[in-house]
């Protein structure tokens, strides 16, 4: 009798599993056991680069920031799609078609208006 | 040594093939032959650390090569050079965020007490007038091999060190502290110039 293909898999990520929980399990049962908790501000403290951290990290971006992330839509993520759309153009059902121009002009509506904007002259 | 197993029996055991340990020794044999220092060098001395971490010295034979830019992932302090006042509150930061069990070696003549530069106006006298060493290392600047020697020391220091019962190790005891004060960078000096729980320095005897 052949065992089931997928029954290796199961052991396999038995064993992943088993491999890192274990070691954190027994330092967990002897911190539990052993080791005194010894907290402390500094030892607690998230920058560990031994400078004290100086104001808050929940700073706010402006939202002027917009401008580059449409940027980097148009002219990276579409270009991702465009090749696949490039390749598979001469036998592309109608939909999948007007699909992709939809996206497309979707996009161009957005290098339009970055234009206008004057996004895409070089600061001066 | 454990105290519950006789060593004749143990020696006979081991001839005979069977390997008796106790908690302890096993988990001071895993912490001695995996010590992990702490990424940093602060003067000279850290170019003969960075050659015991290269391959003709090789600390890696002494489980020490796993050299951690951050400090909570390190067990060991490698003080290596001169630390002038202006670091010092951050060497002691850096050592107080490290987990316990945390040992410091206190490489070279300026870590020990600002060796050449002593005079100096900005010069630390001794790092260890803020946080315990447990090793120090003489030498300006110590060979690779005095640095070997020193991780060989430590390695002994922990391999005798107690779990359990009235002579534990330190960081074992609640009471014992992880974390030490910083001292702030002054006008003038460090404030405070030395933490007096930490630093004993050497009663001079003048005989008259």
């Amino acid at each position: 009798m052949t065992p089931n293909p997928y029954l290796f898999i199961v052991i396999f990520a038995g064993i992943a599993l088993v491999f890192p929980l274990l070691p954190l399990g027994l330092a967990w049962l002897w911190r539990r056991f052993f080791q005194p908790p010894k907290p402390g501000a500094q030892k607690n403290a998230i920058y560990e680069c031994g400078v004290e951290s100086i104001g808050d990290a929940h700073v706010q971006f402006q939202s002027q920031y917009y401008l580059y992330a449409i940027i980097f839509l148009i002219f990276d993520v579409e270009a991702i799609f465009l090749v696949p759309f490039a390749v598979a153009f001469t036998n592309l059902p109608v939909g999948a078609f007007i699909a992709i121009l939809v996206f497309l002009l979707l996009l161009i509506e957005g290098l339009v208006w970055a234009w206008a904007k004057g996004c895409l002259n070089w600061a001066k | 040594m454990s105290e519950q197993i006789d060593e004749n029996l143990r020696s006979e055991l081991q001839r005979q093939g069977v390997w008796v340990t106790s908690m302890q020794e096993l988990y001071n044999w895993g912490r001695k032959n995996s010590i992990w220092p702490l990424q940093f060098g602060l003067a000279c001395c850290a170019i003969e650390m960075i050659a015991t971490a290269a391959s003709r010295y090789d600390i890696a034979r002494f489980g020490g090569e796993i050299f951690r830019p951050s400090p909570r992932q390190a067990d060991l302090m490698i003080v290596a050079g001169t630390v002038t006042k202006k670091m010092a509150p951050q060497i002691v930061r850096l050592y107080n965020q490290m987990p316990d069990p945390k040992y410091v070696i206190s490489m070279g003549a300026c870590a020990i007490s600002g060796g050449p530069f002593k005079q100096g106006y900005n010069v630390l006298k001794g790092i260890d007038r803020y946080i315990p060493v447990d090793v120090y290392i003489p030498g300006c600047p110590p060979r690779p091999e005095a640095l070997l020697h020193a991780f060989m020391e430590l390695q002994r220091k922990i391999d005798n060190q107690k779990l359990s019962g009235s002579e534990k190790a330190e960081f074992l005891k609640p009471e014992q502290p992880s974390e030490f004060p910083v001292p702030a960078f002054g006008d003038h000096d460090l404030n405070p110039p030395a933490n007096p729980k930490v630093y004993h320095p050497p009663k001079l005897e003048r005989q008259s």
